[in-house]
C-alpha cells in the first residue's frame, strides 16, 4: 500500500512538491516551537533570504542569466508592503505580502523583457545599475517614501486563535517559512516543468534552443520576473520582519552578498539556495565571535563577512563552481565534480538537472516552440 | 631539420595522431596527405605546440622542442601557416606582415623582400585584412610566416577554398620557396595531387597512423593506395 | 544660464574622469574580452595606497606617482593569478569573479582603513576661476584633469597605433591564436595590457578622490557610470570610451543640477539600456557584434 502511494507520489511533480512542502511545514512548527525567541528570528531572516536565493538560483542555474538587481526587487517588495501595510490602506500581512509580490513582479516585467536581450557582462552592470538606483530614489520621494529614514512598519500581529501568549518572533517565522514555503512550491513545480526544460535548453545552447523554436527572449523574461517576484516576496517580509524599509537596507552590496549565497549554495539547486541562506543568516554571527575571540579590530569583523563572501565568489570560479549542492550531488554519484564544458577549459558550467530532466530536455529541445 | 618520432596525441579517449615518425630535410617539400578526419591537422597543432602530444618527439635541427609552448617553438625557426589562412582581418596587410617578424627583430626580412614574392599584397598593404579575397589571403599568410626567416614551414591545407588556378599558383610558389630560402616544407593537403606534385616525398595518414611513405611518383602510380585513402 | 555653463563645464571634468575609467575598462576587454568589474575597487585601492603616503608625509606627487606604480603592478598580478583560469570560460564566470573580486578588494579595504570616509587632497587649486564678476564652476585642477586625461588617450593611441608593443598587443587581442603563431608572447601582452588598465584607472582614482572623499564604497558610482560610459562608446574603441565619458560626464552633470543627485544612477542606467537597444555594440564599434 505504501509503496503505491509512494509511486504516485514520486510520479506526479505536484503531489511531490505538496508532499516537501506539508513535511517541511511540519519541521518548521515543531523547530520553531522550540527554539528561542532570537532564534525565531533568525529563521525568519533566513526564510526570506531563501526566497530571493531561491528565485535567483532558478535564474542563474536553470536559465544561464544573471541578476544583480534582487536588492533593487527586494526593495520594492520591501516599500510596497510598507505602504499597504500602513495608514490608510492598513491591510493585513498576506495581503500586504502578495501586494509586495504584485509590486515586484509589475516592475520586473519591462526589467525582464529588456534584461531578456542582453547577455553576460552587459546584463550584469544593467542590473548593477539598477540595484544602485533604484533604491536612490527613495531620496527623491522624500515624503511619500520616507527619504533616507524609510518607512516605519507596524509589527505583525499573530492571530488570536493561536493564544495570546505567541511570541512576535515566533509568529514572524510563522509567516516567513509560510512565504518561503510557497516558494518552494512554486518554484518546484516549474523546474520540472517543461517551462523549466526549456529555460534548461536556453541555458545550454542559446543558439540551438532558438533553432528549435523556443522563443528564447520570452522564456528569459518568465524567468526573470518571477525571479524578481521571489525577491519582492523576500523584501516584503524583510520589512514585516524587520519593521522598516529603508534604502539603507538595500545597498549595492546586498546584491552581491545574494550573488555569493547562491553561488556557493550551487547554481540551480533549490537546495542549494537553502544552504546559502542558511550561511547568510550565520555568517556574521561566526565571524564576529571569531573577531572577538582573537580580538581583532572593528575594522576587520565589520568586513569579514563581506570578504568572505568575495572569497566565495572568486574561490568558486577558480576551484569548485558547483558549489556546496554541487558537491554533494558529485559524492552522491561517485562522479568527479564539474560538467565538462564542451567548449573547451573544463568546470565551468552550472551543475545539471536530475537525471530524469536531462532526456526530457533532450525532447523538449526537439520539439516544442 | 624537422624530425618527429612516435607522436601521439589524444584527444580525451581519442587517439588523433598514433605513433606518427618521418623526416622533413631542408630545402624539401613532404606533403602529408589523407582523407578529412586521417588526423593530419592535429599532427600539424601537436608539432607546433597548440596541442600537447601524448608520447613522441619531435626535434627541429636537433633540439628537442616537444614540449616548448607555442611561441617558444615558433622562435625557434618554425612557422606555421594555420588552417583558413589565419590572416588578422582588424589589422592592415602590413601591420600582418610586420607582425609576423617582430620576434626575430633586426633579423626579420624587410617587408620589401615579401613584396617582391606578392606584387598584389604591396597593393593593398594599407588595407585591413578582411579586404582581401580568399587567394590574396593565403599570400598573406605565406608572407607573414617568411617575415621571420623560419627554418621550418608548416602548411595547413592551403589549397583550401582556392580556385585550381590559384592553387598552382601557391604550390609552385612554395616550391620555389623550398629551393631558394632551403625551407623544409611540410605541406599538409588533401587536395593529393596538387601536393604531390611539388613534394619530395609523400606521407599517407589514415585513422591517425601512417600507411604509406613514399616517393610521390610511387604514390601516384599506386592506384589502390590513392584509391582507399585519399578517395580518387 | 550661468547653471547651464557651470554644469557644462563641471560635465567636463567629471566627463573626463569618466573617460579615464571607460579607458580602463575598454583596455581590459579588448585585451581579454572581459568586463573588469573589479575596476572600481582597485581604483579606489590604489588610491587609498597614495592617501596612506601622503598622510605619512609624503609629497602629493609622490603619493601620485605610487598610485599609478601599485596599480601597474595590482593589474599585472591580478591578470595573473586570478583571472587568467577564467579567460576562455563561459562568458558568466569572469563575471562573478569579477565581482568577487571587487566584493574582496572593498573588504580588504575596510579591514585596513576603516569605512569612514576621508578626505584627500588635489593637484591643484579647488577656486574656480573668475571670468568677468562672476567665479565659474571651472578650477585650475580640473584643468589639470582634463588635460592629463586628454594626455594619455593620445598616449595610448600613440602606443597601440604606431609602436611594435601596441601592435603586439593589438594582435592579441584579436586573434591570440594567431598571434602566437607568430611569435608573440601572448600571455604577457595579457598582463601588461590589465597592468595598463590598471594604471590609468589609478589615475581616474587619484583624480576623482578629492570631490567624492575616499571611502570602501564612494568609488561605486563611479564604475557603473564609467561601464555606461564604455558601452556607450564601444567595448571595443578607446576614442569610444573617451567621447563616452565625456557624454555621460555631461549628461549626470545636467541630471544632478536639475533634477537632483539621486537621479544620476538611474539616468545612467536609462542610456544604458538605450545604447543596448538600439545600438549594442556601441557609438563608435566597427565591429559587428555576434548576436548569440
Amino acid at each position: 500500500m505504501t509503496a503505491r502511494v509512494l509511486g504516485v507520489v514520486r510520479g506526479s511533480t505536484l503531489l511531490r512538491s505538496l508532499a516537501i512542502v506539508v513535511v517541511a511545514g511540519v519541521v518548521l512548527i515543531l523547530v520553531t516551537n522550540s527554539v528561542s525567541s532570537y532564534r525565531n528570528l533568525q529563521i525568519a531572516y533566513g526564510a526570506y533570504y531563501f526566497c530571493v536565493l531561491a528565485g535567483l538560483t532558478v535564474l542563474a542555474g536553470a536559465s544561464g542569466q544573471i541578476s544583480l538587481g534582487q536588492g533593487a526587487f527586494m526593495a520594492v517588495g520591501a516599500y510596497a508592503f510598507a505602504k499597504l501595510n500602513a495608514a490608510p490602506l492598513a491591510w493585513s500581512v498576506f495581503p500586504s505580502l502578495v501586494g509586495a509580490v504584485a509590486a515586484a513582479v509589475l516592475i520586473g516585467i519591462p526589467v525582464g523583457v529588456a534584461a531578456s536581450r542582453l547577455r553576460g557582462p552587459y546584463l550584469a552592470g544593467a542590473t548593477l545599475a539598477f540595484a544602485v538606483g533604484l533604491p536612490a530614489l527613495a531620496d527623491k520621494f522624500q515624503t511619500f517614501l520616507g527619504g533616507e529614514n524609510g518607512l516605519v512598519v507596524n509589527p505583525p500581529t499573530a492571530p488570536s486563535w493561536l493564544g495570546a501568549n505567541f511570541s512576535l518572533e515566533r509568529w514572524e517565522a510563522w509567516v516567513a517559512c509560510a512565504g518561503a514555503l510557497v516558494v518552494v512550491f512554486v518554484l518546484y513545480n516549474l523546474i520540472h516543468s517543461a517551462v523549466g526544460r526549456s529555460w534548461r535548453a536556453v541555458r545550454d545552447d542559446e543558439i540551438a534552443a532558438s533553432l528549435a523554436g523556443l522563443r528564447v527572449g520570452r522564456r528569459q523574461a518568465l524567468a526573470f520576473t518571477i525571479s524578481a517576484g521571489c525577491a519582492g516576496l523576500g523584501g516584503g517580509l524583510l520589512a514585516a520582519v524587520t519593521q522598516l524599509a529603508s534604502p539603507g537596507a538595500f545597498p549595492l552590496q546586498l546584491s552581491l552578498t545574494l550573488l555569493a549565497g547562491v553561488v556557493i549554495g550551487g547554481l540551480g539547486s533549490l537546495f542549494g539556495a537553502l544552504w546559502g541562506a542558511i550561511l547568510l543568516v550565520l555568517l556574521p554571527n561566526w565571524t564576529t565571535d571569531l573577531a572577538n575571540s582573537f580580538s581583532l579590530s572593528g575594522n576587520v569583523s565589520h568586513n569579514l563577512p563581506i570578504a568572505i563572501y568575495g572569497l566565495v565568489l572568486v574561490g568558486a570560479m577558480l576551484v569548485w563552481p558547483s558549489g556546496i549542492q554541487g558537491g554533494l550531488r558529485a559524492i552522491a554519484h561517485g562522479v568527479g565534480p564539474a560538467i565538462r564544458s564542451r567548449r573547451g577549459p573544463p568546470a565551468s558550467a552550472p551543475p545539471a538537472p536530475e537525471d530524469t530532466d536531462a532526456a526530457k530536455d533532450e525532447e523538449v529541445k526537439a520539439s516544442q516552440p | 631539420m624537422l624530425t618527429i618520432e612516435l607522436l601521439t596525441t589524444d584527444y580525451g579517449p581519442v587517439r588523433a595522431v598514433d605513433g606518427v615518425s618521418f623526416e622533413v630535410p631542408e630545402s624539401s617539400v613532404t606533403a602529408v596527405l589523407g582523407a578529412n578526419g586521417a588526423g593530419k591537422t592535429s599532427l600539424l597543432r601537436t608539432i607546433t605546440g597548440l596541442v600537447r602530444p601524448s608520447a613522441g618527439t619531435v626535434k627541429l635541427a636537433g633540439e628537442d622542442i616537444t614540449r616548448l609552448p607555442v611561441e617558444e617553438i615558433v622562435r625557434r625557426g618554425m612557422a606555421h601557416v594555420p588552417e583558413g589562412r589565419g590572416v588578422i582581418a582588424e589589422l592592415t596587410v602590413a601591420e600582418n606582415l610586420r607582425l609576423g617578424g617582430l620576434w626575430r627583430g633586426r633579423e626579420a626580412a624587410p617587408l620589401s623582400e615579401i613584396y617582391e614574392l606578392f606584387p598584389r599584397l604591396e597593393e593593398r598593404s594599407g588595407q585591413p585584412a578582411s579586404r582581401l579575397s580568399g587567394g590574396e589571403r593565403q599570400m598573406l599568410s605565406i608572407g607573414r610566416a617568411l617575415v621571420g626567416r623560419p627554418r621550418a614551414l608548416l602548411l595547413d591545407e592551403p589549397s583550401l577554398g582556392l580556385a585550381p588556378v590559384l592553387v598552382a599558383q601557391i604550390m609552385a610558389m612554395v616550391r620555389r620557396l623550398a629551393d631558394t630560402l632551403g625551407l623544409a616544407v611540410l605541406l599538409v593537403e588533401q587536395n593529393a595531387r596538387s601536393a604531390l606534385s611539388i613534394a619530395n616525398r609523400g606521407v599517407v595518414l589514415n585513422l591517425g597512423r601512417v600507411v604509406a611513405e613514399q616517393d610521390p611518383d610511387k604514390l601516384i602510380a599506386d592506384d589502390r593506395l590513392l584509391h582507399a585513402y585519399l578517395g580518387f | 544660464m550661468t547653471k547651464f555653463i557651470d554644469l557644462t563645464l563641471n560635465g567636463i571634468s567629471t566627463g573626463a574622469i569618466y573617460a579615464a575609467v571607460a579607458l580602463a575598462l575598454v583596455l581590459i576587454w579588448r585585451s581579454t574580452r572581459i568586463v573588469n568589474f573589479a575596476q572600481g575597487s582597485m581604483l579606489m585601492f590604489t588610491t587609498f595606497i597614495a592617501s596612506a603616503v601622503i598622510s605619512s608625509g609624503g609629497s602629493y606627487v609622490l603619493g601620485f606617482v605610487v598610485a599609478l606604480a601599485s596599480g601597474f603592478v595590482l593589474g599585472a598580478v591580478v591578470e595573473r593569478v586570478i583571472v587568467r583560469p577564467v579567460e576562455g570560460a563561459p562568458p558568466l564566470n569572469p563575471v562573478i569573479l569579477t565581482l568577487g573580486l571587487y566584493t574582496l578588494i572593498v573588504a580588504i579595504a575596510g579591514m585596513i582603513w576603516g569605512n569612514t570616509p576621508r578626505s584627500f587632497p588635489a593637484a591643484f587649486s579647488l577656486r574656480g576661476y573668475k571670468v568677468g564678476g562672476t567665479t565659474l564652476l571651472f578650477t585650475p585642477n580640473d584643468t589639470f584633469i582634463v588635460l592629463i586625461v586628454i594626455a594619455v588617450a593620445v598616449g595610448l593611441a600613440f602606443l597601440f597605433r604606431a609602436t611594435s608593443l601596441g601592435l603586439r598587443m593589438r594582435g592579441a587581442a584579436f586573434a591570440p591564436e594567431v598571434a602566437r603563431l607568430l611569435g608573440v608572447r601572448v600571455g604577457r601582452m595579457l598582463t601588461l595590457g590589465w597592468a595598463l588598465a590598471a594604471t590609468v584607472g589609478s589615475l581616474a582614482g587619484v583624480l576623482v578622490a578629492p570631490s567624492v572623499f575616499l571611502g570602501p564604497n564612494s568609488f561605486d558610482p563611479i564604475l557603473i557610470i564609467g561601464f555606461v560610459a564604455a558601452v556607450l562608446g564601444g567595448l571595443d574603441s578607446p576614442p569610444g570610451a573617451v567621447v563616452g565619458g565625456l557624454v555621460l560626464g555631461l549628461a549626470t552633470s545636467y541630471v544632478s543640477g536639475y533634477e537632483g543627485a539621486s537621479l544620476v544612477p538611474l539616468a545612467a542606467l536609462a542610456i544604458l539600456v538605450i545604447v543596448l537597444m538600439i545600438r549594442p555594440t556601441g557609438l563608435f564599434s566597427a565591429t559587428k557584434e555576434r548576436r548569440v
